[in-house]
């Protein structure tokens, strides 16, 4: 009988056993579990927190809206500052392209500095 | 490799190393299991206080607890099996203690470091610590010094090994994770008005009597 082997048979057989080779230990762990693990649950055993503190209050608190100011102050002084350094080192062989590209993601951060600004997040109060 | 049944009693010792001596190798459910146990005591991270400093010294490379299976401190009480309760437990820390113990699986063993956690140590006459964590803990092996040296852990995981591989899967000395009717929690002490309540576990703690004549 003749039988056209596909090429790809083979990777399919591998990626088979790959999957059993990661499946088969965690069944293996989730059979032993099941038979001989002692289960002895409870209150503080099924609590969600693992600290030694009792959690409290609801996980579902919200963050106040004002804060994105704080992500504008963070990517002008931090992020930009992070960029401006390979900007300077090789501004002297940069395309115009390039230059403009750099030029244009530093007015906006600039936008940003000025907008917090006229917010007055920089006077210290 | 013949396989016994869980019962040491079944192979005597005189025919295991004659056997031993051909090259058969004989054991018991029991002998592997507890072998198992006693080579991956995975203890908690958890330090309370100067303790806690020679702990992290003892898994490090110069002492090196690697060797026994029992360097990889658990981060999450879920995955651990040992506790070493390394320094002075205050009295507000000591409901956490038990609670995080009662958070690891069983089997679980506890290791109570220096003279704090034994017994409060220096600071056994502060109005703020437990006088030693086997109040409410039952403690599996004490370990004196103030604080103990590296090496004092070190023997104290061995001690506790000891205990393990020793320990009986039937009958009535079995531990306690295979008493079916055992507690799995300990209480929690609460934070009482002066103490905590209560100030200790009858079930766990139950010192010694002196009378004197």
């Amino acid at each position: 009988m003749e039988t056209s082997q596909n090429p790809y048979l083979v990777v399919v057989l591998l990626m088979a056993v790959a999957v059993a080779f990661a499946l088969g230990p965690l069944a293996a762990a989730w059979a032993w579990a099941r038979v001989f693990s002692p289960k002895k649950p409870g209150r503080d055993k099924n609590a969600i927190y693992e600290c030694g503190l009792e959690s409290k209050g609801d996980a579902w608190i919200s963050f106040r809206s004002e804060y994105y100011l704080y992500a504008i102050i963070f990517l002008v002084f931090d992020v930009e500052t992070i960029f401006l350094l390979p900007f300077a080192v090789s501004f002297g062989g940069l395309p115009v392209g390039t230059f403009l590209a750099m030029v244009i993601f530093l007015l906006l951060l600039v936008e940003g500095l000025v907008w917090a600004w006229r917010k007055g997040v920089l006077t210290w109060k | 490799m013949a396989e016994g049944s869980a019962d040491m009693e079944m192979i005597d010792e005189g025919l295991r190393s004659e056997l031993q001596k051909q090259g058969i190798y004989t054991t018991s459910l029991q002998e592997l299991y507890n072998w198992g146990r006693a080579n991956s005591v995975w203890p908690l991270t958890f330090g309370l206080a100067c303790c806690a400093i020679e702990m992290i010294a003892a898994s490090m490379a110069r002492f090196d607890l690697a060797r026994f299976g029992a360097e990889v401190f658990r981060p999450s009480p879920r995955q651990a099996d040992l506790m070493i309760v390394a320094g002075t437990v205050t009295k507000k820390m000591a409901p956490l203690v038990v609670r995080l113990y009662n958070q690891m699986p069983e089997p679980k063993y506890v290791i109570a470091m220096g003279a704090c956690a034994i017994s409060g140590g220096p600071f056994k006459q502060g109005y703020n610590v437990l006088k030693g964590i086997d109040r409410y803990l039952p403690v599996d092996v004490s370990i004196p010094g103030c604080p103990p040296r590296p090496e004092a852990l070190i023997h104290a995981i061995m001690t506790l090994q000891e205990k393990i591989l020793n320990q009986k899967l039937t009958g009535p000395d079995r531990p306690r994770h295979l008493v079916a009717g055992a507690p799995s929690e300990f209480p929690v002490p609460a934070y009482g008005e002066h103490d905590l309540e209560p100030p200790s576990n009858p079930d766990v703690w139950q010192p010694p009597i002196m009378t004197r004549k």
